[in-house]
């Protein structure tokens, strides 16, 4: 865990009172909607189709199970019982009044949670990969350099009104769980030729109308001097982003309009004039020291590989089930990373009660040393798990509806809100969400299709990700009606690619029968029982699916 | 904010209401004839010709206080003289989620 | 439009000059920055205190070799959603030493006062009066402050840097 001190906790707290007083103003009518909007915004409020939406910060996806608490309490007092996780570390609560806004946000400070910058024109919530700090193979904690860029990013004097919003990811392991290269600013850290640590930066990556893979700006940055890189990239932006026109404002149009390698000039232009400045922001050791001397690690035991508990439990094929695909090797011997599906089936993806927040957090203190982890995918972890307390943590999940054994299988599905809540959206996405994990509620079905990503987006705004989907889902409106618009081959890892259209757009009621089809061809085509989805479709290209899934349509 | 320039572009197909959320709780409402604002559909004021919803439209917005984000939406209207959301999305706003929640209401 | 200066509403002794208008010989005047270049020698040594509005999508590279002769630089917010001129600010002050009034003038709003100050800003045409009157409170609002720049307020960073310091010389 991060511990807040002073510093951070009374910048929390200053920020609560101002966001008091323009709400005040607001309602109050000193303030415009025009002018409030972004001022709103800037702390995380949204307006929806029912009310207004409130989207508070995880930060890197590291909850304590104190915070798990309270956002329950905030689920229970300001709003209707639950929360939604989205695919950027935050979580979402939907019918939160504006004028209880202040008070709910105080009671978050209480234990250093805020809504800054979680929406708007500025430096976004900055995320990294769910096992950090436990994942075996890291470079090193991504969260310190997660959380130096956290604080540097906040409340920015000069960047707070960029052309468009701006969005950092952060890995250090070899397999990128934090979807880097669909990023503004993806950084992956990694030792250099001399043995030390530095990051690659990639720019320019993204989804929504136009979909970009970002591409490497610099190959390595020191990690001394990763804020001054990352401030003359801002300031590039900033200068020079496009503000005529919001469809062409991210910092992805910038870069493929001039380039990668004339954008890479001015910022190395712009970095060369601003090293040696007194406002340097170059590191040093004790710095950096500091921050990941906050992070504190339990204090692990010594246990075994394999508890006789483990062996016991391996009889249950149902434990052995949801074992296989829900625990994962954590870097100490005798401990595991557990995953929590939010993803039941005939449920809203990402959704979690308070009285289930409430109940894990009691199990995080039991069994995880009270941490939780919030991933992209839309699920939650624990990530210090005694191996030999699985099948208790099992059964006590199980009981809160939380060990619903399809983690990284077809019914794990990543959904943004959709026409039942957003009002961007031109379609609904849960429905088709749910409808499709009914499809495949068969488990067994489930483990021989193997691991396989669907993605769906109610608009082109791709909160749902449906671009790197392994089967990406976009729904459009054709003449007052839902359509559907179905990719395939899209990923969000090391290998990030954008998925290909496999036909024309198909009628809500046709969806699940599609995705359905094209299971099935998959299951026709692989060359291997464990050639995965992507890869058949990387070998085969998206021509036999299309055939497969289209001709009888 | 809807500008009067792009009022004026405002062309209704067929009979409309104005509809925003109430600024202090975020909810549904609906601009009636007495220049002022129901939760309730069938309170909302009908308007039948574009001149008739830039007016309403242009006293909506004019609430900057009362109101966040006012524009036209279509209706239908059954023989039983009741009003009905014109589409899937106003629909949603007036009934709700498609959905159960997940904690029941 | 109020003026705050150095913290206080002000009178503006800086006239709007047009720019079809006659540059009076003395006086303090503010010019365009279309009319300032067209002969920026003349006009930067003239009697009267001299300032420039310079918007905000036009290179900081043709000012620069004036700046010491200029009693006003005037940056634009064309809207307060455009933050353009929070980096020429910097630039201006941290870069090329600017020392002379910083001007904000455009859609200048309250909520907007202390990142403009960060930025280097010290005198700001403000939209609305009532935000002018809070402008002294409204830029007390924060204690803590993460990033560097040229205002010399002490980061976080450098305050716990300090902290441990001072904790670790005490016996």
């Amino acid at each position: 865990m991060y511990a807040y001190d002073e510093l951070d906790r009374t910048l929390i707290n200053e920020r609560v009172e101002e966001f008091r007083d323009q709400v005040k103003r607001r309602l109050s009518g000193e303030l415009t909607e025009d002018e409030f909007k972004m001022l709103r915004l800037q702390n995380g409020v949204y307006l929806q189709l029912h009310a207004y939406m409130f989207r508070i910060a995880i930060p890197y996806g590291t909850l304590s199970s104190e915070q798990l608490r309270r956002l329950a309490h905030v689920a229970r007092r300001y709003d209707r019982g639950y929360g939604h996780f989205t695919t950027r570390q935050n979580i979402q609560f939907n019918w939160i009044k504006l004028a209880e806004l202040p008070d709910a946000l105080g009671d978050l400070a209480e234990v250093g949670i805020h809504a800054m910058q979680t929406s708007g024109n500025n430096t976004r919530n900055v995320t990294s990969d769910q096992w950090a700090g436990v994942a075996p193979g890291e470079i090193e904690d991504p969260r310190i350099w997660s959380e130096l860029i956290r604080q540097y990013t906040t409340l920015h004097p000069e960047f707070s009104f960029l052309p468009r919003k701006f969005k950092f990811a952060i890995t250090a392991s070899p397999h990128d769980r934090a979807a880097i290269k669909i990023h503004d600013i993806g950084l992956r850290l990694h030792r250099n030729a001399e043995g030390e640590t530095g990051f690659e930066v990639l720019v320019g990556g993204g989804l929504g109308r136009t979909p970009f893979i970002g591409k490497t700006i610099k190959p390595f940055v020191h990690g001394r001097d990763l804020l001054s890189y990352v401030e003359a990239i801002l300031r590039v932006y900033n200068q020079y982003g496009r503000r005529d026109n919001i469809y062409k404002a991210r910092i992805k149009i910038l870069v493929h309009e001039l380039g990668i390698d004339k954008f890479a000039k001015e910022v190395e232009d712009e970095w060369q004039e601003m090293r040696d400045s007194d406002t340097a922001l170059t590191l040093d050791d004790a710095m950096i020291e500091d921050i990941r001397s906050r992070f504190t690690y339990p204090a692990y035991e010594k246990l075994p590989h394999t508890p006789e508990e483990l062996k016991k439990a391996a009889h249950d094929p149902l434990f052995e089930r949801w074992r296989k695909n829900s625990v994962s090797t954590h870097k100490v011997q005798g401990y595991a990373i557990v995953t929590l599906s939010l993803k039941p089936v005939g449920g809203p993806p990402g959704d979690a009660t308070a009285d289930q927040m409430d109940a894990l957090a009691d199990l995080a203190d039991k069994y995880s040393f009270g941490e939780i982890r919030v991933g992209h995918e839309q699920n939650l972890a624990l990530p210090h798990v005694a191996k030999r307390d699985l099948p208790a943590l099992w059964n006590a999940l199980d009981k809160i509806g939380l060990a619903t054994p399809n983690v990284n299988l077809v019914s794990d599905i990543i959904a943004c809100p959709g026409l039942d809540y957003c009002s961007l959206a031109n379609a609904r996405s849960i429905p088709i969400a749910q409808e499709l994990t009914r499809r495949f509620a068969n488990h067994e079905t489930a483990d021989l299709i193997g691991r396989l990503h669907i993605n769906i987006s109610g608009c082109i705004n791709a909160c749902g990700h449906h671009h790197v989907g392994h089967i990406g889902i976009l729904g459009v409106e054709k003449n007052g009606e839902e359509f559907y618009q179905i990719t395939i081959g899209g990923r969000a890892d090391e290998n990030a690619e954008l998925g290909a259209l496999i036909g024309p757009a198909v009628p809500y009621g046709e969806v699940a029968d599609v995705v359905e089809d094209i299971v099935e061809a998959y299951l026709a085509l692989r060359a291997r029982p464990d050639e995965l989805f992507v890869d058949t479709v990387k070998r085969l290209g998206v021509e036999p699916f299309r055939e497969r899934v289209y001709a009888t349509r | 904010m809807t500008s009067p320039l792009e009022q004026k572009k405002i062309k209704i197909t067929g009979p409309s209401v104005v509809t925003a959320n109430r600024t202090w709780d975020g909810i549904v409402i609906y601009r009636t004839a007495r220049q002022d604002w129901s939760a309730k559909l069938s309170d909302a004021a009908i308007v039948r010709t574009s001149d008739e919803a830039r007016a309403l439209l242009a006293e909506s917005v004019a609430d900057d206080v009362g109101a966040v984000g006012a524009y036209i939406a279509p209706v239908e209207i059954k023989e039983s003289g009741k009003i009905k959301p014109g589409n899937l999305r106003e629909h949603i706003r007036l009934q709700g989620v498609t959905i159960d929640l997940p904690v029941p209401a | 439009m109020p003026l705050v200066k150095d913290g206080k509403i002000t009178g503006d002794e800086f006239i709007h000059v047009a720019d079809d208008a006659e540059v009076p010989g003395g006086g303090a005047i503010l010019l365009s920055s279309t009319r300032f270049l067209g002969d920026p020698e003349a006009l930067s040594r003239r009697a009267g205190k001299t300032g420039v509005i310079w918007p905000n999508n036009r290179d900081l590279d043709d000012l620069v070799p004036y700046l010491d002769r200029l009693a006003v630089v005037a940056l634009v917010f064309p809207t307060f959603r455009d933050g353009r001129a929070y980096s020429q600010a910097r630039l201006l002050r941290e870069r090329h030493n600017y020392r002379g009034e910083l001007r904000a003038t455009g859609q200048v709003l309250r909520d907007q006062f202390l990142f403009m100050l960060r930025a280097g800003f010290d005198s700001f045409e403000v939209k609305k009066p009532a935000d002018a009157e809070a402008f002294a409170i409204t830029v007390k609002r924060y204690s803590v402050f993460y990033q560097p720049t040229g205002d010399g307020r002490m980061t976080a960073l450098h305050r716990r840097m300090m902290l441990r310091h001072s904790e670790s010389a005490s016996p």
